[in-house]
């Protein structure tokens, strides 16, 4: 496999045309990212259990290049997929997944994300190689984490 | 074979052997990317360096380094004969005094240079310590015209300078093709226009402006000119007194030059008239705990140590086009852009920024590909070793006008070859096929 086709793996270009997780709901609490440089935009929401404890699904509409789409996409179906193995994620977990897909991100290709933790969201492992495009990666994550942020306050 | 030359200029493009020695000036260019000899085609972002002006700046580190304009001793001489050297082949290259030649960090600088400086004069700051620059006194009621094309750095400065005096920023809108629009632009400059500010060539289109339709709508009401000339300047040869222009700035890396060294060329009477922009040492005859006395342009405008190795490796990479000729640059490059536009106009479900007009453009061209973001289309190029541009270009505004977010720029430089603009071609068009759109499935 290529380079080029490391960083596009097929789970890729299909989340980018076949987006999961698109839809925002007027007036929930959403955080915007942006990429500057290349003007792709994220705006997500973190969707809560009736405890308030649990993640119960990741929402987002946004524009960009495949791998800020698609990584935004497969962020919102590891999110679904948690709810159907009936471990939906704590506060806690999902800021503990978010530093370890940002640590693989900036490892250089170094340290790939675990196919057992990540699912599918574990094909941007070949981001890490293409520092211009961390970025890109990130931006769904870092929405993530802010709202996590302020419910932590 | 003679092309025609924007300028109306005709010269002889260059032959293969003596592009091949072009070429051989340029280290970078002997490197490999992503396993494939790097085809560079983003020198409107910013141009690679010539041997030349890569031992320039070194030998004066070497051999000269001392601080201009202070001290005594033989290096301080030395180094400042060097760095005014610098300054009279600028002129020369210009055709201007080199008192009209002000060196600053880059373009960006030399504008908000003068924006800064209009905006100074508007609150009855002048030239000396009291002396106002009132002709040049902004207000409410009076206006600055940009276009629609402009970079960032000669759109926010104007926009501030704006909000600081009060006055309206208005704009010369871009029509479908890319093209400014001439007959608004008779509506728009007007009786209250006070500032012109324009770009020579559009970053994003490589149209060249017709200055000579806009220039004396402006002159006619006796509104400054300011020319952004950064993508004109390493293209064709820049003569701001033929353009009739107040100002004139443009970056010394995208003229195969060092980073850190712009160029303001303003008019004499212009730049004896403006207050300063940064304040401090080597810009002054007198200081008293109360006020200070201020130099004549240009010192006036170069206060601190200023760029002295770059200005003399800008100085040698002036030397370098000027060996080659502007107009045979432009010739060469000319014939190489009817090659990129022909062919891009040859690949389907692609789009050219500002269409695919050959005449009166320089070798620049900004695609999109429908379907598929400019970030990831230039992953293809980066990844077949092709060095193109992708984003906005900092000119939001334009794009957003044009209908893209974001576009990848092929742009050429005085070394791009003909196979160079083949290979590009070739990548280009795997584009859509490689994200499995019409085609043909993935490679």
């Amino acid at each position: 496999m290529s380079g080029l086709e490391q960083l596009y793996q097929q789970i890729i270009i299909d989340h980018s045309k076949h987006p999961h997780g698109v839809g925002l709901a007027e007036g929930e609490e959403t955080s915007h990212q942006r990429n500057p440089v290349c003007g792709d935009e994220i705006t997500l929401a973190l969707r809560w259990d009736a405890t308030g404890e649990r993640v119960e699904s990741v929402a987002w509409e946004g524009s960009g290049c495949s791998i800020s789409q698609a990584s935004a996409s497969l962020l919102a179906t590891l999110a679904e997929e948690s709810v159907e193995e009936g471990s939906p994620w704590t506060p806690e977990e999902l800021t503990a997944l978010i530093e370890e897909f940002r640590d693989a991100l900036r490892s250089r290709g170094a340290t790939p994300l675990d196919e057992e933790r990540f699912g599918d969201a574990a094909a941007l492992s070949g981001v890490s190689k293409y520092v211009a495009r961390v970025k890109c990666a990130m931006l769904a994550w870092v929405a993530a984490e802010d709202l996590l942020q302020r419910r932590a306050g | 074979m003679l092309t025609q030359y924007p300028g109306g200029v005709t010269a002889a493009p260059l032959t293969p052997a003596e592009l091949e020695g072009v070429r051989a000036q340029f280290p970078i260019l002997a490197r490999e990317v992503n396993g494939h000899p790097l085809a560079y085609l983003d020198s409107a972002a910013t141009a690679q360096k010539p041997l030349r002006v890569i031992e320039a700046e070194s030998a004066f580190y070497r051999e000269s380094n001392a601080a201009v304009h202070r001290g005594a001793h033989t290096l301080a001489g030395e180094a400042t004969e060097l760095y005014e050297d610098a300054r009279r082949t600028i002129a020369a290259f210009l055709a201007v005094d080199e008192n009209e030649v002000v060196f600053t960090s880059h373009a960006t600088e030399a504008l908000n240079l003068v924006a800064y400086a209009l905006g100074s004069a508007s609150i009855g700051r002048g030239a000396g310590a009291s002396a106002a620059a009132a002709p040049h006194a902004l207000a409410p009621g009076d206006e600055i015209v940009v276009t629609e094309l402009e970079h960032h750095a000669n759109l926010i400065p104007w926009q501030e300078l704006a909000a600081r005096t009060g006055a309206t920023l208005r704009y010369i809108p871009v029509l479908d093709d890319g093209a400014l629009d001439l007959e608004a632009a008779r509506t728009i400059i007007g009786e209250r226009t006070r500032v012109l500010a324009l770009t020579h060539v559009s970053n994003v289109t490589g149209a060249i402006t017709p200055l000579e339709q806009l220039v004396p709508l402006a002159r006619a009401v006796g509104a400054l000119v300011v020319l952004d000339a950064c993508q004109s300047a390493p293209h064709l040869a820049l003569r701001p007194r033929e353009l009739d222009v107040d100002v004139a700035v443009f970056s010394g890396h995208k003229l195969y030059g060092p980073t850190g060294i712009g160029v303001l060329y303003g008019r004499a009477a212009l730049l004896d008239a403006l207050p300063p922009f940064l304040y401090g040492g080597s810009m002054i005859t007198t200081v008293t705990m109360e006020r200070a006395e201020y130099l004549p342009a240009p010192q006036r405008f170069e206060p601190g140590t200023p760029r002295i190795a770059q200005a003399i490796g800008l100085a040698e990479a002036v030397r370098f086009v000027t060996g080659i000729g502007l107009e045979r640059i432009a010739a060469t490059e000319h014939a190489l852009t009817e090659r990129m536009l022909a062919g891009l106009a040859r690949i389907p479900n692609l789009r050219v920024l500002g269409g695919t007009l050959v005449t009166n453009r320089v070798g620049l061209a900004s695609i999109v590909v429908d379907d598929v973001h400019a970030h990831d289309a230039g992953q293809v190029l980066d990844e077949a070793g092709i060095a193109a541009r992708v984003g906005h270009h900092c000119a939001q505004p334009l794009h957003r006008r044009l209908g893209a977010t974001a576009s990848l720029r092929l742009s050429l430089g005085v070394h791009s070859t003909a196979d160079e603009v083949d290979r590009a071609l070739e990548a280009v068009a795997s584009i859509r096929p490689f994200f499995g759109f019409s085609g043909g499935d993935r490679a």
